[in-house]
């Protein structure tokens, strides 16, 4: 009863207040900067897709006995962006990480079904080896807190061996980081801490880092979230050129993202592989009422 | 009384920043109206007052430890007390320097700091990377506690004990008879080791854990074990970490006195035991700045009270100069990694 009149009381209150205010700035708004020339006009670079990499057969993952992603199976080829897209939480990333076999450091996880990389169980190869294969980038950029340089030169050197010295890695830091599309902005600068970088630029170090030993196959997981949109431009710029040489799968909440860069995608929902497909597909004729209704936005 | 009110030439005693709009700003809004102090509740007001008061005590007392030992200090400094041997006299005309102590605080200081890091460092990165059985990690974190709680002078006597002890007799001086004594410089900087590694140890864990799981994932990441992950990424993170540990160590074996007492004998020269140069040293006797001034006060013998003073003002020094040095490192590695604004020219 009280709280009746209490609402009310407030509701005369908002009455009596005029509805507009006006927002006063301290400054006039910055002006929106045009999206540089090379990214306004990107022509979608034709897919090439080539041998297949990885096979995933049956691929189940579960927390302490509790299912994460159910029965997987897809292909992931050379040469071709696969997008795993669905609402948070139902496993896309759990998939993403087992695929290099990260969810192993979680000691609850368990995995059944089969990963093969280019016909070969992961599960048999030296987890070291795995993951000099199948290249990661994270959400977060996070670079060592060394030279650029040194992140670079880190994922180079190989262990138990004798450490190459800098004459010999130089060239390889330097194609790996024009790979990446930076070497431009950093040439002359590589000793500077990494950690001085923009967010952008940090992340492609730590694409540079990533392809560096030249992997067959790159996981981003949601790469560009941290960015602001010309990083994220450059960085979906990017993947396209890096598709040419090596598999990539991208995890990522952006629909737009997905089908700007992705030449398959798959649907993830609650742990199930809803849809997999070409990203027309997916996105104008899915087969699933599910996928029809999260591309178009009524959940997620 | 409890008007409230607001601006500079009040509110610089309660506010830890400078409120005055900065010079050559155009003279802009500055900061906002805050609520004054004089608008709290008396409890609060009271509590504001004695944090001034006791920061201020504190300040105080610092202040005053420094500047009587500096009068006092630099009064009976002089070059030829600091480099000459001490001499056993009956006034402190005639008794010399303190060359010898002042070596030996560096030497126990070299011994226990050797001993201590790399077993605080490994503990800790055991702890914090592995940690497993997890009983195990318990018993070690408690262990390292207990040793930290330990009163040095404790710690001593179990050293002497322990050295006492036949198997461990050629590591300290013997006596003609065969007695084993169980003093000597190995003996009094091992244990010296324990008073250092708590802090290393604490310092470590605490800089590990603080490491985001992220850098682990990316050099996982990256195909790199977990032992390359340690040496090449995570101890050079907490390099200053370690090495804040490592100085907070030495200023407290260089401050110990009873573990040099017991331990060591603690009186004027260096006594080798045995005919080997180096070996003989660490075999041997001898003492430190502390344990000089303990026995040059009137509390010891109280033969040359100035000289303890002069003793006192640098051992002053040393910890004063270590303090400064941790502050030094915690703000160039800042710099180093990045995460400090960019200096010009760097």
């Amino acid at each position: 009863m009280a709280k009746v009149q209490s609402m009310e009381i407030v509701h005369d209150a908002l009455a009596a207040v005029p509805p507009v205010r006006t927002i006063v700035l301290d400054r006039p708004p910055a002006p929106v900067r045009p999206l540089p020339e090379r990214l306004a006009v990107r022509a979608p670079a034709p897919s090439t897709s080539g041998p297949e990499r990885l096979t995933l057969r049956d691929v189940g993952i579960a927390y302490a006995g509790k299912e994460a992603v159910r029965s997987v199976s897809l292909s992931i080829h050379q040469g071709e962006v696969l997008a795993l897209i669905g609402p948070s939480g139902c496993g896309k990333t759990t998939l993403l990480r087992t695929l290099n076999r990260l969810t192993e450091l979680t000691p609850s996880a368990s995995r059944t079904g089969q990963i093969l990389l280019d016909g070969e169980d992961v599960h048999e190869l030296v987890d070291t080896t795995l993951r000099s294969r199948v290249a990661m980038v994270f959400q977060q950029p996070n670079p060592f807190p060394m030279s650029i340089f040194d992140n670079v030169a880190f994922a180079l050197r190989e262990q138990g061996r004798r450490r190459p010295g800098r004459r010999e890695l130089e060239p390889l830091v330097v194609d790996a980081l024009r790979r990446a599309g930076l070497y431009d902005e950093v040439a002359g600068e590589l000793d500077r801490p990494a950690l001085r970088l923009s967010g952008g630029q940090q992340q492609r170090l730590c694409i540079a880092r990533a392809i560096a030993p030249r992997p067959e196959v790159l996981l981003m997981d949601e790469p560009c979230s941290a960015l602001d949109p010309i990083s994220t431009g450059v960085i979906e710029e990017l993947i396209g050129e890096l598709r040419r040489d090596l598999a990539v799968v991208i995890v990522t909440h952006n629909l737009q993202q997905a089908q700007r860069v992705a030449d398959k995608v798959a649907f993830m929902y609650l742990g199930d592989l809803v849809e997999y497909g070409t990203t027309g597909d997916v996105f104008e004729d899915p087969r699933a009422e599910r996928t029809r209704e999260y591309v178009r936005g009524a959940f997620g | 009384m409890s008007t409230p009110e607001t601006g500079p030439a009040s509110s610089w005693l309660w506010s830890w920043r400078d409120v005055r709009p900065a010079p050559g700003k155009g003279g802009g809004p500055g900061r906002g109206r805050r609520s004054s102090p004089l608008s709290w509740r008396w409890g609060d007001r009271l509590v504001l007052v004695l944090a001034w008061l006791v920061g201020g005590l504190l300040c105080l007392i610092a202040g005053s430890i420094v500047v009587y030992m500096g009068v006092r200090g630099i009064e009976y400094l002089s070059p030829s007390v600091i480099f000459s041997h001490p001499t056993i006299a009956e006034n402190g005309a005639t008794s010399g320097g303190f060359l010898d102590p002042l070596l030996g605080t560096m030497l126990l200081t070299v011994i226990g700091i050797v001993l201590a890091l790399p077993l605080g460092l490994v503990c800790a990165t055991w702890l914090v990377e592995y940690g497993r059985p997890a009983w195990l990690a318990r018993v070690v974190e408690s262990s390292i506690e207990i040793v930290a709680g330990t009163p040095d002078i404790v710690i001593a006597i179990f050293g002497l004990a322990l050295f006492q002890v036949r198997l461990l007799a050629p590591l300290s001086v013997t006596a003609e008879g065969g007695g084993v004594f169980g003093r000597s410089f190995i003996a009094a900087g091992a244990l010296m080791s324990l008073l250092a590694l708590p802090p290393i140890y604490t310092a470590s864990r605490d800089g590990l854990q603080g490491v985001p799981s992220h850098m682990r994932e990316a050099a996982f990441a990256l195909g790199k074990t977990r032992i390359t992950t340690i040496r090449r990424v995570l101890v050079p993170n907490v390099r200053s970490n370690i090495a804040t540990g490592a100085v907070l160590g030495i200023s407290r074996m260089i401050g110990s006195t009873a573990i040099v007492l017991i331990l060591l004998g603690g009186f004027g020269r260096f006594e080798p035991q045995g005919a080997m140069p180096a070996i003989g040293l660490l075999r041997g006797t001898g003492s430190s700045l502390t344990s000089y001034v303990y026995y040059n006060s009137p509390a010891g013998e109280g033969v040359a009270p100035q000289k303890a003073y002069a003793a006192a003002f640098v051992l002053l020094i040393f910890v004063l100069a270590l303090n400064l040095i941790v502050e030094r490192i915690g703000r160039s590695q800042a710099r180093a990694a990045g995460l400090a604004k960019s200096t010009p020219g760097s």
